[in-house]
């Protein structure tokens, strides 16, 4: 057993010296009495290891013996990971509860996996055929999908299948196949794995181009600022703003196999909505319970800094682990900018020259890598599957020109700005038409996402001028261009989630109503003076509120479109 | 039997320095000068290095001072003789009465487990039609009041603490004007709520050390109490001393300061103590009442910054006024939808016509013609002003409905505040 000496304590920063070898990043476990804590490598410097404490370090004193494990701060992959609510740490919280009741206890580590619980697996490989890391060897059913029994990712080359289970019962635990290295060397094969967190997955044929447009329900998401498959987007706003509603949204409406959702340094109360609401909703697609294709992990603004800084990355680590299988995952970080001050709060502590607001001057790099863990993947057996990775910043002071943000920007294929005078003016979701932006290509036609973009942006500046000048100093017009860019605004680019049918639109629907919009913006209308096309437009929002509320297709929606139409036919210049 | 140091090696600000063995990491230890005896406690460990805070400051210290440690981490007593008692920011008694010893617990314990949290359903009713009608308070919620100094918070503090139906009232003063102590002390005596309070008071003269203790040490004993199926409201003011009190340890400290000279860790400092705000499923609760005083009214400051981020929105109290602009009850919706089928409808039609009445009012300031419609917004923006915002208007909820249907009719006819002809069928007062 490799053990070592603690010499110095300050906050959850231990300074151990050791003996024998340790590894940078391996786990140690403080002893405290009976407790042991946990805790993991961050710095090494001749004869002294520091070790940041992922819990409260009060009790330990000079002297006290830390054991180190060898092993790389990791997460158990396997069945049973769908539907948990885990710390950063992968404890799982409600088996915690049932333990130690109301308050988290320090030094307490459950297993994520529960050890009794048995999988009926099925072979899907047979004796002597070659495998690869990666690839499946049986599943077993978990929930609403295939649970892809896969060989360790930390096997190289080809591999022989040497032995695989029949059809059968099995824990977590259990072998069910064996295979041989090409140096002879026999590996087991158990229904779970173990993976250091920090390391990428990356046993797959070849990362694609992410491409194909992952809907979200949100029209503003969709068809002006689109999220794709396998992409990045990061969602940035002051307080108040909306950012964790919009993520909330987003993990109900998402046309996604599986989402993760990482509550990073935020408040405890917004999970507990999601964990108890989840279970009551159904999944439009599967007409299963939403929580059957969710798993959260939950490391609030209370809870120990430091697995805060592991939870993001225990979260990417389980969606690249579905990812492997085959399945597209959606992963939700809220907040990105709780986890870098973790890492500040950290940087700190080592006295580590500091950057721009104190931050790491590694920060960017860091942030860069997480994200690129997102991504389209080409697997071994020629299926694809996907990580997307939405993050919310929480700039100090609503001022996206901070590191946090900037650092995003980067990396981040999609920018979802969120601004304080939309939210203001309880215009939902408060995503800047003007400021935000997307690399990614939209579910509706080019050129006329093109044209509304510059309804809106003309019809903002119009909307600045006329502040100035007054309405009696605007031509017609120019008046018509900015009541036309703010009829976009409020019938299409917001949305309300409080509707049941407002609440998500789907691509269709979507298509459909952007194109009837697109047509109106083409028109050219005629009215007397402003106050009558005020007036048109006031009723003709109205109108088109209405129809946003109506089931798509219904009658009432088919009805409401001829209004509609009729309405703007009224008012046409066909000269 | 605890080991006696005499030889203190370094005396910086608040932080004393001794050469000791076997210390355990947030122990606790006298320090005794020629001023008087004063707590302290272990911050960090540097081999035989103990870096120790003392509560009541370094002057004074002296090389030779005496150090004694206790062997134990900072507890402070609970019991139901705490009702009624003020005690000083490390727990004190700061009132003529006995010291109380028994029951020790320790503070800062740890965070609630979130798979034990329910979703908050019980309105905590204030009288204030601002709070009750527009921004409702929810039990178990953590609610700052953003203010500039000089706004009457501590008052509206005290009185949504005496009208609020709680069981008991902790009261955590950071960084007080002696006057305010007394305030508050007097006016929940006066006011026959005292026998149900306790009082932490750091006052502004008092040792900084101890200014942080403060928060910790009620949110201890609120939490006790919790446990024992009461209903517990919790006044911190003002969280933006306690913050500066953080400051001015971390800098005599040499730590690496973040923004504006606040530690690195400042938004999770004010979480841990904000989220202690909780409902216990099947036992009592907390809600934590805070002030946030903004330095020059900069809601981007970074105490009032973080806090936004942290609580479950916020109210700005400006020329005595709670602000219904900015002002936010996050959980309002959990609640307002159960108490009487207008709430909802008046809380939005009032804040949007009054929206509207400051648009006329600017119209107006600019000198343009005040049509018929700005008349009344005129006439309504006045009567709202008066009748709803006043911080003196204390009326319970139902009485505030009805008022503000009241003020409707007078100002206006039923089809012009955009109500649901459902609504104005059955509340619509009739013209006398």
């Amino acid at each position: 057993m490799n053990l070592g000496k603690i010499v110095g304590v300050n906050g959850n920063l231990l300074t151990v010296e050791f003996e024998k070898p340790v590894i940078q990043n391996e786990v140690g476990f403080a002893r405290l009495g009976e407790v042991t804590l946990k805790a993991e490598v961050i710095r090494i410097r001749n004869r002294h290891a520091e070790l940041q404490v992922f819990e409260d370090t009060t009790g330990l004193k000079v002297g006290d013996q830390v054991e180190f494990t060898g092993a790389l701060l990791s997460v158990e992959l396997g069945p049973g990971l769908l539907t948990q609510v885990f710390d950063g740490l992968q404890n799982p919280l409600p088996a915690l509860a049932e333990e130690c009741g109301f308050f988290l206890q320090r030094g307490k580590y459950l297993k994520p996996l529960p050890r009794d619980a048995k999988w009926v697996f099925t072979p899907l490989v047979k004796e002597g055929d070659t495998v690869a890391a990666g690839d499946a060897v049986g599943q077993v059913p978990e929930g609403i999908f295939d649970h892809k029994i896969m060989v360790p990712f930390r096997l190289h080359g080809r591999l022989t299948v040497k032995f695989v289970a029949g059809a059968g019962e099995f824990t977590v635990e259990d072998t069910v196949a064996v295979v041989i290295d090409d140096k002879g060397r026999e590996h087991e094969v158990k229904l779970m794995q173990v993976w250091p967190v920090k390391i990428p997955i990356k046993c797959y044929a070849e990362r694609l181009r992410p491409t194909e447009p992952l809907a979200t329900s949100q029209r503003i998401v969709d068809t002006f600022f689109p999220v794709a498959r396998g992409g990045t987007y990061c969602i940035p706003g002051p307080f108040g703003a909306g950012k964790t509603v919009l993520q909330q949204i987003t993990s109900r409406h998402a046309d996604v196999d599986i989402v993760v959702i990482a509550a990073c340094g935020e408040r405890a109360g917004e999970v507990v909505e999601t964990l108890r609401e989840f279970p009551e909703l159904t999944d439009p697609k599967t007409g299963k319970s939403l929580m059957e294709r969710t798993l959260i992990i939950c490391n609030t603004s209370s809870m120990p800094v430091a697995a805060r800084e592991a939870s993001v990355y225990t979260a990417v680590t389980i969606s690249e682990y579905y990812r492997q299988m085959g399945l597209d995952v959606l992963l939700l970080a809220d907040s990105t900018s709780r986890w870098a001050q973790a890492l500040r709060e950290m940087s700190g502590r080592l006295e580590e020259i500091p950057g721009e607001e104190a931050f790491p001057a590694y920060l960017e790099s860091v942030i860069a890598a997480f994200y690129e863990r997102g991504g389209v993947v080409r697997l071994h057996n020629g299926e694809t599957g996907s990580v997307t990775i939405g993050g919310t910043v929480s700039p100090a002071g609503g001022n996206f020109e901070e590191p946090v943000t900037q650092g995003t920007l980067k990396v981040v294929g999609a920018f979802h700005g969120l601004s304080r005078a939309r939210s203001d003016a309880r215009r939902y979701p408060a995503i800047d038409p003007l400021e935000s932006w997307s690399k990614y290509k939209s579910v509706v036609d080019e050129e006329e996402l093109v044209q509304a973009r510059r309804f809106l942006r003309e019809g903002s500046e119009v909307g600045q001028m006329m502040k100035v000048v007054g309405e009696e100093g605007t031509s017609i017009e120019d008046f018509m261009v900015y009541l036309k860019g703010e009829y976009i605004d409020s019938v299409y680019l917001q949305q309300n989630a409080f509707n049941d049918v407002d609440a998500a639109t789907p691509v269709v629907r979507q298509k459909h109503v952007f194109g009837f919009i697109a047509r109106l913006l083409k028109t050219t209308l005629k009215f007397e003076d402003k106050d009558a096309a005020r007036g048109f437009f006031h009723k003709l929002t109205q109108a088109t509120r209405d129809w946003n509320q109506h089931e798509f297709e219904s009658d009432e929606f088919k009805k409401q479109e001829e209004q509609l139409d009729r309405q703007i036919a009224e008012v046409t210049d066909y000269a | 039997m605890h080991k006696v140091y005499h030889r203190i090696e370094q005396i910086a600000g608040n932080v004393i320095v001794v050469s000791a063995e076997a210390i355990i990491y947030g122990e606790l230890a006298q320090v005794e000068s020629g001023f008087g005896t004063s707590l302290a406690q272990v911050i960090r460990l540097e081999g035989t290095r103990v870096y120790l805070q003392v509560f009541a400051g370094g002057r004074g210290v002296a090389t030779d001072s005496k150090v004694r440690f206790l062997g134990r981490t900072m507890q402070i007593p609970f019991s139901d003789n705490l009702m009624g008692r003020v005690f000083t920011g490390s727990g004190v008694p700061r009132d003529k009465g006995p010291e109380i010893t028994e029951n020790q617990i320790p503070i800062g314990g740890p965070s609630v487990n979130p798979a034990k949290r329910i979703i908050p359903r019980n309105m905590v009713r204030t009288g204030i039609p601002m709070i009750d009608v527009f921004n409702t308070l929810v039990e178990s919620q953590k609610l700052p009041i953003f203010s500039v100094a000089g706004e009457p918070y501590n008052e509206l503090l005290a009185r949504i603490a005496l009208q609020a139906e709680v069981d008991v009232i902790v009261l955590g003063g950071m960084g007080l004007k002696h006057d305010d102590y007394l305030f508050f002390r007097d006016y929940l005596e006066e006011n026959g709520a005292l026998s149900r309070s306790v009082l932490y008071v750091h006052t502004a003269s008092d040792p900084t050390v101890e200014c942080m203790l403060v928060p910790d040490i009620a949110l201890a004993t609120a939490e006790q109490f919790a446990l024992q199926n009461k209903r517990v409201l919790v006044l911190l003011t003002d969280m933006t001393n306690f913050a500066d009190a953080m400051k001015e340890v971390a800098i005599t400290m040499e730590q690496i300061p973040s923004n504006r000279g606040y530690p690195g860790d400042l938004y999770s400092q004010l979480a841990a103590r904000y989220e202690k705000a909780v409902d216990f499923e099947g036992s009592g609760s907390i809600t934590i009442l805070a002030v946030t005083t903004m330095p020059g009214d900069d809601v981007t400051h970074p105490v009032p910054d973080n806090t936004g981020y942290i609580t479950e929105g916020q109210f700005y109290l400006k020329n005595g006024r709670i602000e219904p602009f900015g002002s936010l009850s996050r959980l309002k919706q959990q609640v307002n939808g159960k108490t009487r089928d207008d709430h909802r409808t008046i809380m939005d039609t009032m804040i949007q016509l009054y929206s509207s009445y400051k648009e006329t009012l600017e119209k107006q300031s600019m000198g343009f013609r005040m049509s018929g419609w700005d008349t009344k917004l005129l006439k309504y923006g006045e009567r709202f002003e008066k009748e709803m915002m006043a911080l003196s208007v204390n009326i319970p909820l139902e009485a505030a409905l009805d008022l503000g249907w009241q003020i409707l009719a007078d100002c206006f006819e039923p089809q012009e505040t955009g109500i649901s002809s459902k609504l104005t069928e059955q509340f619509w007062p009739s013209k006398a």
